[in-house]
C-alpha cells in the first residue's frame, strides 16, 4: 500500500477536526476535533517519517503525543471549571474577554 | 616671588569663601580678613614686579605652570599663568586700588548688616580679575571674565531688596552674556582654524592664518570687548550698574573690570597684527563710545551716572587706542592705568559726597560743597584736573598720546579718529567741569535734612592717595617714555610715527578746547544759579538725559523682535512638530478602535483566523516554494 495513501487519510482527517473546532458549539465537541487535528498531523509525521525512511518523524510523533496528553488535561479542567461557573460549556457563551 | 603668583588668585579666593560660609560669626572681623587678603595680593604682586625689574626685557615673560586641565586629545590645555609686563601692570593696578577700595568700604559700608558679604564679593572680584589678567590661555581668561562678571552681578544687585537695584544687576549680566559669546564663539574659531586656545600656541599660528580667519576672530574679540567694557553697541548696562555701593562702582565699573575688553584687545595684539579691518573696527567702536559716552555725560544730573558715562567715555580713548594697532597699544594701556587711579578717586570722591550727603546723587541738590568736605573737594579736583588732560596732571600723559596716535596714519581715518578723541576731549572738559562746579561751587542747594560733612579718615585716606596717583603718576611713567618702554616685550617696539599735524598744535588744539569746555561749563554752572530741578531742554539734550534712547533702541531692534520670534517658533512648535505628533497618535488610535473589533471574544472565530491565516501561510510556502 502507497504511503501516501496515509498522508491523504491525515488531510481528510484534519480538516473532519478543523470542522468540528468551527461549527459546533459544544465545547467536547470541538475539544475532539482539536484532538482529532492533533492525531492527523501525528498520522501525516509518521507517514512521512515512513516515504523518507526516517525516524525522525516518529519520534516527533511520540512528542506530539505526550503534549496532548498533557492539553488534553489542561483543557478538560478549563471546561469542566467552565462549566461549573455557567452551568453550560458552549463556546459562545464565554465572550467577556473582547475589546 | 614670579613663582608664587598663584596666590594672588588663591588667597582672595579662599578667603572670599571662607567669608561667604563663616555665617555671622564673622561679621566682627570678616571686613578685615578681605581687606588683609587684597593687601597680601599687593605685596604679593609688588614683589614679583621687583624680581621683574631686575630681569632683562626678554626675559620677562614668566609662565608659571599650575596644572593640567583638559588633557583630551585635540585639545591639550594646561593651566598655568603668564606673567609679563602686561599682566604684571594690571597686577599691580587691581591689587593696589583693590585694597585701597576695600580699606575705603570698611567705612563705608559701616553700617550695612551684609558688611562681610560684601568683602566676600569684592575679594571673589580681586580674585576673579587677576585670574582674567593672568591666565596664559583664552579659555583660563575666559573663567576669570565669568568670575568677575559674576562678582559684578553680586555687587550690583548687593542692595537687591530694591527691586530697581536687582534689574540693574540683571541687565549688567544679560548685555555681558552677549559679550561673553563673542569670547566663546571666538575660541571655537580659534581652536578650529589655529588648533589651541592657550596665548602662546595662537600667537604663533596666527601669522600663518588667512586675513577671513583672524578678522572673525578679531571682531568676535571685539563684541567680547564690547560687552565687558560697555563700548557701543553693548553700553547699555553700565549706567544701571551704578545702583552697586559706590566703592563697586569705583573699583569694577570704573578702574579695573570694565578696562577688561581693552586688556583683551592688547593681549590679542599679533591676532589683529594680521586683521587690519577688524583693528579699525576696534578704532571705530572706540572713537564713536568716546563721543556717545561724553555727550551723555553732559546731560546727567545724577552724579554716579555722569561718572560712569564719563568711564564709557574713556574706555573708548582705550579702545581707539588699542584699534591703532602697535602705535596705540601702549597708550592704551598707559591711559587704564591713569584712568584706574583718578576715575576711582573721583567715585571715592562721589561716594563721599554721598555720604556725607545722605545718600543724594542728584547734583542740583549738591553745590558749595568745598567748604563742607575740604579733602574731597581737593582730591576730586585732582582727579578733575587730570581726566581733563590739563599738565602736569596724569591723564594729560596718556590721553594726549592717543591723541596723537589717533592722527597717525594716512587718508580720512586720522581726521575722523583723531577729530572724535580732540572733540572728546573738549566735550570731557565740559562735562567734567559741570559735574565739578555743580558739586562743589555755585550755591547750595541742599535739602533741609542734609548737613554735609566730611567723610572719615579711612575714607579719606585712600581718597588722598588715589589723588596722588591722579597728580603725578603719569608724570612719573611717562618720562623717558619709560612705560611704553616697560610694555615694549608684549606690544612690540614701535617707531616714531609723525602725525598728520604737529605735536604742538595738537597739545594747543586739544588744550583750547579743554580750556572752552571748562569755561563754558563755569559760566553755565558754576557762576550761574542751577536750578534745582532739571529745566525743560531740547531734544539732543532730553536724547543725551535718557542715555541716547539706548533702552528704546535695544527694545525695538532686540527685545521686540526677539519676542515675536520666539512667539513664532512657539507658534510653529505647536501648528508643525506638536501638531504632526498629535495627528499620528491619533491615526493610530483610530486604527486600534478599528482592529479592535476582531477581538470579539468568540473562540470560534479566533480559530477561523488561524485556520485562515495558516491557509494562507501554507499558500505562500507552496507557491513561493520556501
Amino acid at each position: 500500500m502507497d504511503p501516501i495513501n496515509f498522508v491523504i487519510l491525515a488531510a481528510i482527517l484534519f480538516a473532519i477536526g478543523s470542522a468540528a473546532v468551527l461549527l459546533r458549539r459544544n465545547a467536547i465537541i470541538a475539544f475532539m476535533g482539536v484532538e482529532l487535528m492533533l492525531n492527523a498531523a501525528n498520522l501525516s509525521l509518521v507517514s512521512f517519517s515512513r516515504i523518507h525512511g526516517e525516524i525522525d518523524g516518529q519520534v516527533m510523533a511520540f512528542f506530539v503525543m505526550v503534549v496532548a496528553a498533557a492539553e488534553v488535561v489542561v483543557g478538560l479542567a478549563i471546561i469542566i471549571a467552565v462549566f461549573r461557573a455557567r452551568q453550560t460549556i458552549s463556546l459562545d457563551e464565554p465572550s467577556e474577554l473582547k475589546g | 616671588m614670579l613663582d608664587l603668583t598663584w596666590l594672588l588668585i588663591a588667597v582672595p579666593l579662599a578667603s572670599s569663601i571662607v567669608l561667604m560660609l563663616a555665617g555671622k560669626r564673622a561679621n566682627p572681623w570678616g571686613h578685615w580678613v578681605g581687606v588683609a587678603a587684597s593687601g597680601s595680593t599687593f605685596i604679593v604682586g609688588l614683589g614679583a614686579f621687583i624680581q621683574m625689574l631686575g630681569l632683562d626685557s626678554e626675559e620677562r615673560a614668566h609662565a608659571v605652570h599650575l596644572f593640567s586641565w583638559i588633557p583630551g586629545g585635540e585639545l591639550n590645555l594646561d593651566a598655568g599663568l603668564l606673567v609679563d609686563p602686561l599682566s604684571m601692570t594690571f597686577v599691580l593696578l587691581v591689587s593696589f586700588v583693590g585694597t585701597l577700595i576695600h580699606v575705603y568700604s570698611v567705612a563705608y559700608m559701616e553700617h550695612d548688616p551684609n558688611r562681610r558679604i560684601f568683602f566676600a564679593y569684592l575679594n571673589l572680584f580681586v580674585a576673579a580679575m587677576l585670574l582674567l589678567v593672568l591666565a596664559d590661555s583664552y579659555l583660563l581668561l575666559f573663567v576669570g571674565w565669568e568670575g568677575v562678571g559674576l562678582a559684578s552681578y553680586l555687587l550690583i544687585g548687593f542692595w537687591n531688596y530694591k527691586p530697581e537695584y536687582a534689574t540693574a544687576a540683571k541687565k549688567a549680566f544679560v548685555v555681558n552674556r552677549i559679550g561673553d559669546i563673542g569670547l566663546i564663539i571666538a575660541m571655537g574659531l580659534m581652536f578650529a582654524y589655529l588648533g589651541a586656545v592657550d596665548f602662546e600656541t595662537v600667537f604663533a599660528e596666527a601669522p600663518a592664518a588667512s586675513t577671513a580667519t583672524l578678522t572673525a576672530i578679531g571682531l568676535t574679540l571685539l563684541l567680547a570687548a564690547c560687552g565687558k567694557s560697555a563700548q557701543f553697541p553693548l553700553q547699555s548696562w553700565l549706567g544701571d550698574a551704578m545702583a552697586g555701593p559706590t566703592p563697586v562702582s569705583a573699583l569694577i565699573h570704573a578702574a579695573t573690570m570694565v578696562t577688561a575688553g581693552v586688556y583683551l584687545i592688547v593681549r590679542s595684539a599679533p591676532i589683529y597684527a594680521g586683521a587690519p579691518a577688524a583693528q579699525t573696527a576696534v578704532a571705530a567702536v572706540g572713537a564713536f563710545t568716546l563721543v556717545l559716552g561724553a555727550l551723555i555725560g553732559m546731560a546727567k544730573d545724577d552724579i554716579k551716572k555722569a561718572l560712569a558715562a564719563s568711564t564709557m567715555s574713556q574706555i573708548g580713548y582705550m579702545m581707539l587706542a588699542a584699534g591703532l594697532g602697535p602705535v596705540g597699544y601702549a597708550f592704551a594701556i598707559f591711559h587704564l592705568v591713569t584712568h584706574g587711579f583718578f576715575k576711582a578717586g573721583m567715585f571715592l570722591g562721589a561716594g563721599s559726597v554721598m555720604h556725607g550727603m545722605k545718600d543724594q546723587v542728584d547734583m542740583r541738590r549738591y553745590g558749595a560743597l568745598r567748604t563742607a568736605m575740604v579733602t574731597t573737594w581737593i582730591t576730586f579736583g585732582l582727579g578733575w584736573l587730570a581726566i581733563l588732560g590739563i599738565p602736569p596732571f596724569s591723564g594729560f600723559w596718556s590721553k594726549d598720546k592717543i591723541i596723537e596716535s589717533a592722527f597717525v596714519g594716512e587718508g580720512a581715518q586720522p581726521w575722523i579718529l583723531g577729530g572724535a578723541a580732540l572733540i572728546g576731549a573738549g566735550l570731557t572738559a565740559f562735562y567734567m567741569s559741570r559735574l565739578f562746579f555743580m558739586t562743589f561751587h555755585g550755591k547750595a542747594r541742599w535739602t533741609d535734612d542734609q548737613h554735609p560733612h566730611e567723610s572719615p579718615a579711612m575714607m579719606t585716606v585712600p581718597m588722598i592717595i588715589l589723588a596722588v596717583g591722579s597728580a603725578f603718576l603719569g608724570l612719573i611713567l611717562a618720562v623717558g617714555d619709560r612705560f611704553a618702554v616697560w610694555l615694549e616685550p608684549v606690544t612690540g617696539h614701535v617707531e616714531h610715527h609723525e602725525p598728520v599735524l604737529p605735536v604742538p598744535v595738537l597739545i594747543a588744539a586739544t588744550l583750547i578746547l579743554v580750556a572752552l569746555g571748562v569755561w563754558v561749563a563755569w559760566r553755565k554752572y558754576g557762576a550761574a544759579d542751577v536750578p534745582e530741578t532739571a529745566p525743560a531742554a531740547s531734544l539732543s539734550t532730553i536724547a543725551a538725559r535718557n542715555d541716547m534712547f539706548q533702552d528704546s533702541v535695544n527694545r525695538a531692534v532686540f527685545e521686540r523682535p526677539g519676542t515675536h520670534l520666539t512667539r513664532t517658533l512657539v507658534y510653529a512648535d505647536a501648528a508643525i512638530v506638536d501638531a504632526a505628533v498629535d495627528k499620528q497618535a491619533e491615526a493610530w488610535g483610530k486604527t486600534g478602535e478599528t482592529v479592535r473589533r476582531t477581538q470579539n471574544g468568540q473562540v470560534r472565530s479566533y480559530a477561523l483566523t488561524m485556520l485562515v491565516g495558516l491557509v494562507i501561510v501554507i499558500i505562500i510556502v507552496v507557491q513561493g516554494g520556501l
